[in-house]
């Protein structure tokens, strides 16, 4: 077998490669910094593969279209960051409503409004969770590398068409930004999920099946016909004011997230076995942190790293079972402590929860983490 | 109006110093804008080269009172404040006593012609009193060389790149200023910083009419067009001797060509110096030279055609 060939790719790329890797042959979105790189390459590289590339005249009609593709049945996706993502929060909430399969691609740069295009913050996790109005499911994944950022982009594409929901990508702006080796997959060397066809006889086709969780798509013009709307609506799409099917769906749509969880959850643990002190972050704080926590376990300290790769839905369990073995946790995160409110619950009192927040444009560093843990040990 | 020499004379209202790329077409449109209206100015801008660029703490080029919002809403903004000043001005509760203050709001294509239509049509309906300056350099140039709905046709972006696939930008660009025009506003008028009188003298009127107002202004960008710096200006003429960007103004409905060139320049003079429209060059792209000079010739046949007319 020849040797397969490493290349140099910046985050944003990387983000391309995974996206053309699952099978996205949609994007839609606007310019932002510091996501604009993702919007770039797909439109160089979506016309090779016969996949539509469309410039939209705002961010709201980035993820619009975005829906559009994908209810037409290609595999969609729009990219953005800060501004556009509080533009694309009710068009969100529509993808959840309407289970629509979508990828959102937030690179994190520092806010409120216009804030810092160019600086890194990790501080819309809670926008992600709570940005649109209503209550609703959500999946967001946290890549922290380049290569992490391929194969989390191909995981996202997988969990929007399995689950029949907008997934998230979120990374801050060090790591859309950053540069590292990386190697494309082979195909078939990742998993790819498609979403369930509808097989059944048109007649008998309903959009949001009640004997299903998650109910089989067609796409538009397969010649089933069915109704999308962002109001509550019975199993055939239409709208109703039924407050039993009104509830059953509100429930239903947390639901095929929230039972599936365990399998959407994904942790990486870093010298966690021995640990009397935890890290729990992500993105480009987790590579501060995972130095870190090198340099103290040189000097035999004994801290480990929690790391989530899937931050919505919370990975409660995991944070649960660590407060019970360690003296604290502590939460970096370049924001003024989102995360570390979901820590808290979790640890339900069990063990010391720290807040190191950075809100400044820069990282925060390892030196500023050994610092902080050091407090516990 | 104002002479050259009353201009010279009025003091400078936006500083030098800014961080404005050299060659940018932005500076000497707004600097004259700001001379036209001989008064108290607030402004207004949306997000965009001339926000970032004049604005970095601890410098501002701004010497009125200036808001920066968001990308989409330079004209809502310029809304609210002008409304809150007429309505304090009604009731006599005006700080710094009764006067009468400018308000201008400035947008780049892509806050304009795309993100902000919506915010710009509001406000041209409502009828605030107040000119909205769209600085149009044909993209996002800002995060990069973008395509907007305002990049000439055929112009290579980064998002229309010319390649196998798309010979750059497939679409005609929109015209915005047709499209404000169709609000049935008091004036609306199209020009360019190369021709500082035709920009001062729509300006003054503009400011001194009451009612929305707008202005279309080319302004040339060489980290966009991929020209030299020191071309900007000429290239900002060559614009309008092509008939590409024709100097004209709609005045209670009734269209005036400001500058028919005596001898009509091919489309390709302005062209060619442009590194965006490089591939059109190529032999096999000849057919598209071609159709691109036709539309330019029919667009400003429409135009003569309007010419005096009500519209």
């Amino acid at each position: 077998m020849a040797q397969k060939k490493k290349r140099l790719l910046q985050g944003n790329e990387a983000c391309v490669e995974g996206a053309l890797y699952a099978g996205c042959r949609f994007y839609s979105g606007y310019p932002i910094t510091p996501s604009t790189e993702v919007a770039e390459g797909m439109s160089v590289r979506l016309p090779k593969v016969g996949g539509k590339f469309i410039q939209m005249e705002d961010e709201i009609g980035g993820i619009a279209a975005a829906i559009g593709g994908s209810l037409a049945g290609l595999k969609s996706m729009t990219a953005t960051s800060g501004p556009g993502f509080s533009l694309k929060q009710e068009c969100i909430g529509y993808a959840c409503i309407a289970e629509v399969p979508l990828v959102i691609v937030d690179v994190m740069r520092g806010g409120p409004a216009t804030g810092y295009p160019t600086g890194p913050s990790q501080s819309d996790i809670m926008a992600a969770k709570w940005g649109t109005h209503g209550d609703h499911p959500v999946i967001a994944v946290t890549p922290s590398s380049v290569p992490e950022i391929l194969t989390e982009t191909v995981r996202a594409f997988n969990l929007a068409e399995k689950y029949r929901t907008p997934v998230m990508v979120l990374y801050d702006e060090i790591v859309g930004h950053m540069r590292e080796p990386l190697t494309i997959p082979e195909p078939g060397e990742l998993e790819v999920v498609d979403r369930e066809k509808a097989t059944c006889k048109p007649e008998e086709y309903f959009p949001y099946d009640d004997r299903h969780l998650v109910a089989p798509l067609a796409p538009f013009g397969s010649g089933y016909r069915f109704h999308v709307t962002g109001l509550n609506h019975k199993q055939d799409g239409f709208p109703t004011n039924d407050p039993k099917v009104i509830d059953r769906n509100n429930r239903r749509i947390i639901e095929k997230v929230e039972t599936d969880k365990e399998r959407i959850w994904k942790n990486e643990e870093t010298a966690l076995d021995d640990a009397e002190v935890a890290i729990f972050t992500i993105g480009s704080t987790a590579r501060s942190a995972r130095f870190a926590v090198n340099e103290l376990r040189k000097s035999g300290l004994k801290v480990g790293l929690l790391r989530p790769l899937t931050i919505w839905p919370f990975p409660d369990a995991a944070v649960a079972e660590l407060s019970k073995r360690v003296n604290a946790i502590v939460v970096p995160e370049l924001n003024l402590g989102q995360m570390v409110h979901e820590v808290e619950r979790c640890a339900r009192g069990n063990c010391e929860v720290e807040a190191l927040t950075r809100v400044d444009g820069e990282p925060i560093t390892p030196a500023q983490i050994m610092h902080a843990v050091r407090k516990y040990l | 109006m104002a002479t050259l020499k009353d201009l010279s004379r009025q003091q400078e209202l936006f500083s030098g110093g800014h961080r404005l790329c050299a060659g940018c077409g932005i500076p000497p449109i707004v600097r004259l804008v700001l001379r036209a209206a001989n008064g108290p100015v607030v402004a207004t801008t949306a997000t965009g080269c001339l926000e970032v660029g004049t604005t970095i703490y601890p410098y501002t080029a701004w010497r009125v009172p200036w808001i920066h919002s968001a990308f989409e809403n330079a004209a809502a903004t310029i809304s609210g404040a002008e409304s809150a000043y007429k309505a304090l001005r009604k009731r006599g509760a005006l700080p710094g006593g009764d006067r009468e203050i400018k308000f201008v709001a400035f947008g780049g294509d892509g806050g304009t012609y795309d993100i902000g239509l919506q915010a710009l049509s509001g406000a041209l309906e409502r009828g605030h009193n107040f000119l909205y300056i769209c600085y149009d350099n044909g993209a996002y140039m800002n995060t990069g060389i973008q395509r907007s709905s305002a990049t000439p046709f055929y112009s290579s972006t980064t998002t229309s790149p010319a390649g196998q696939v798309i010979p750059g930008k497939k679409q005609w660009r929109k015209d915005l200023t047709r499209i404000v025009v169709a609000h049935d506003i008091p004036y609306a008028a199209q020009t360019s910083p190369h021709n500082w009188s035709d920009l001062s003298k729509k300006a003054e009127k503009a400011l001194k009419i009451q009612g929305p107002t707008f202005m279309n202004v080319m302004s040339p960008c060489p980290l966009g067009w991929y020209t030299k710096s020191e071309d900007s200006i000429k290239l900002a003429k060559l614009s309008v001797d092509t008939c590409y960007w024709p100097l004209y103004e709609v005045e209670n409905g009734v269209l005036k060509i400001n500058y028919k060139p005596r001898e009509k320049k091919p489309l390709v003079e302005w062209l060619k110096p442009q590194g965006r429209f490089k591939h059109l060059f190529k032999p096999e792209n000849a057919g598209l030279l071609e159709e691109f000079q036709d539309r330019v010739d029919a667009e400003w046949q429409r135009l003569l055609d309007l010419e005096g007319k009500r519209l």
